[in-house]
């Protein structure tokens, strides 16, 4: 079995932790703004976990993109590229002044991850449903091949309505994929309406224990948690893990936060002062 | 095929430990030489090929070259999402075989009839779409597959079809159509489970004169370019057969060629199915032939397109 070198377990910083998560909102933000782009709220509600992920859980080199080694990372909610950029960008995975781009001719950098484009982007992703998949498979590429990399998959809570997630969990709970976490950014809206009114998604810790997962809920803004249970995979329980992280649509900033409308709506000059204002960057 | 198919991955599965085996749970007892062999390579996926499909991706995009199995709307319609997303987008070299083309299973009704599937997979990118002829040209198009960096379509008969080759075919390659029988007057290019009729169809001719040549056009995507030309240049008749419909299908794929190569050509036929669902009940040899795609049917209508 090969395992990498994997970050000693030191507990996670939660105060810079706390400090990245602002600066990567900052540059979601300043994106949105810039490109006009759709899913700002979804980018913002998401970042908390992307930082304890990029920051303190996952065992990569952003020298090394291909390693096979790696652990992957999955943005199945691919609508929150901004978010995944970013943070790619701010690891080095590409220079900073690349997000320029972001929906600009020509560019990398598109409204949805590419496939085999842009270093890190381990799937290509923005129809739902086809993360959790994707991610057994690669555990499974992982365990055939006697390497003991951890796949995480990032799934919204709307993405939960496809039936893909729940053939892949049972799947996944079959083949005890102990080495696969699915965080769910448990914000209760998709595009155009609260969650639980459209499909009905409650219990949803209840749901994924249900289909063989070691399922928690967990506060989806505490990123020093959010690390701990993350680093903590696999967990021992010999099953795969599901965290159903509780957001905040547009967390960050007061006056997104909870409104839907910013699920399409690019923020103003004067709002991304506001914003940068709160989030303690002004 | 389907039992050639078993045994040829069961040896390329002994070959190459990057070879992993999804099914849709379909297949009973056909891979236990497979399993036994190679357990920690060998997945039954449930009746869930939309995950199937993904999870073959995530292999394939990991180092790994899984073939997905099951029932042919089910490894294509059913999941084509995941083709064109998971498979393709990314490039990932999943070979997706899929039993019981076009009417092969005929009697179980149009929900296991399949005969739009290479219209849908032809028009996706980086897919290859190889419908083998005979037992044989199914163990080549694997092999061939496994040795391609790319996403591969085989899209198989049922088991128990006329053996049309004597033996292996060693130079099997990917969009090189094989030459069954010459002749001079038409030529009869068929994909996939239909090269026995288009066989019957050549000897029904040569006892009326006509001497037809017959093509195994085993790939329908990359389509073999000098086999078109010559036989477009070549021939008073050329004829199109496929178990498929009309629509979108190898004839299509033909006809779209000879209109963007703006080839001149003399008469040319296109046997398939109709834009219509099959619904009466009846074996493939029924449906064949109230579809007109027998092989006596079809050398009635070239005799008559000669005239």
């Amino acid at each position: 079995m090969n395992v990498a070198v994997r970050s000693t377990a030191n507990a996670p910083d939660a105060a810079a932790l706390k400090a990245q998560a602002a600066r990567l909102r900052g540059k979601i933000i300043e994106m949105s703004h810039k490109a006009q782009a759709a899913h700002l709220a979804s980018s913002l509600s998401c970042a908390d976990v992307l930082t304890a992920a990029y920051w303190h859980v996952l065992n990569i080199d952003p020298g090394k993109p291909a390693d096979p080694l790696r652990d992957r990372f999955i943005l199945s909610k691919g609508h929150a590229a901004a978010a995944l950029f970013a943070t790619l960008a701010m690891k080095g995975y590409f220079p900073i002044e690349e997000l320029d781009t972001y929906c600009q001719d020509g560019g990398r950098l598109a409204e949805h991850p590419p496939a085999n484009l842009l270093p890190g982007v381990e799937a290509a992703t923005g129809s739902l449903g086809h993360g959790l998949p994707l991610g057994c498979g690669m555990a499974l590429a992982g365990r055939i091949k006697g390497e003991s990399f951890r796949v995480f998959a990032l799934l919204s809570d709307g993405e939960n309505n496809e039936g893909s997630v729940w053939e892949a969990a049972m799947f996944a709970a079959a083949q005890k994929l102990e080495n696969v976490c699915v965080v769910v950014d448990y914000n209760k809206w998709q595009a155009t309406a609260r969650s639980n009114e459209t499909l009905m998604l409650a219990p949803l810790r209840d749901k994924w224990a249900a289909f063989g997962w070691d399922a928690h809920e967990i506060d989806g803004h505490d990123v020093g948690a959010l690390a701990e249970a993350m680093q903590n995979i696999p967990n021992g329980s010999g099953k795969p893990v599901a965290l159903i992280a509780h957001t905040v649509k547009g967390k960050g900033v007061s006056f997104m936060e909870d409104d839907n409308n910013w699920h399409y709506r690019a923020p103003t000059a004067e709002e991304v002062v506001k914003a940068n204002k709160e989030l303690g960057l002004a | 095929m389907r039992n050639a198919f078993a045994d040829e991955l069961t040896k390329l599965g002994n070959e190459d430990s990057r070879v992993v085996m999804l099914s849709g749970d379909i297949g009973n007892r056909l891979f236990d030489k497979f399993k036994d062999k190679h357990p920690s390579r060998f997945f039954n996926c449930g009746v869930a090929e939309a995950n199937m499909m993904g999870v073959a991706a995530g292999m394939a995009m990991n180092g790994l070259r899984p073939v997905a199995y099951t029932i042919t709307p089910f490894v294509t319609t059913r999941c084509l999402e995941q083709i064109r997303t998971d498979v393709c987008y990314h490039e990932a070299p999943v070979t997706i075989v899929a039993v019981g083309a076009g009417l092969a299973y005929s009697g179980l009704g149009p929900t296991h009839h399949a005969c739009e599937d290479i219209s849908f997979l032809r028009s996706i990118p980086n897919m290859v779409v190889i419908c083998p002829g005979d037992a044989f040209e199914v163990r080549g198009a694997l092999r061939a597959a496994m040795q391609q960096d790319r996403p591969v379509y085989i899209r198989m008969g049922k088991k128990g079809e006329p053996v049309v080759h004597k033996g292996p075919i060693a130079d099997f390659k990917i969009g090189k159509a094989i030459t069954i029988e010459e002749g001079s007057d038409v030529c009869l290019l068929s994909t996939g489970n239909m090269l026995p009729e288009a066989i019957e169809a050549a000897h029904k001719l040569k006892e009326k004169g006509i001497s037809a040549e017959v093509v195994s056009f085993h790939t329908v995507k990359p389509l073999d370019e000098d086999k078109l030309k010559q036989a477009f240049a070549r021939f008073k008749l050329v004829a199109t057969i496929e178990e498929h419909s009309l629509i979108g299908g190898f004839g299509a794929a033909v006809s779209e060629w000879l209109a963007d190569t703006e080839t001149q050509h003399k008469k040319f036929l296109r046997f398939g199915t109709p834009d219509a669902f099959f619904k009466k009940s009846g074996e493939q040899e029924y449906a064949r032939e109230v579809l007109g795609l027998t092989g006596h049917q079809i050398a009635d209508k070239i005799i008559h397109a000669l005239n």
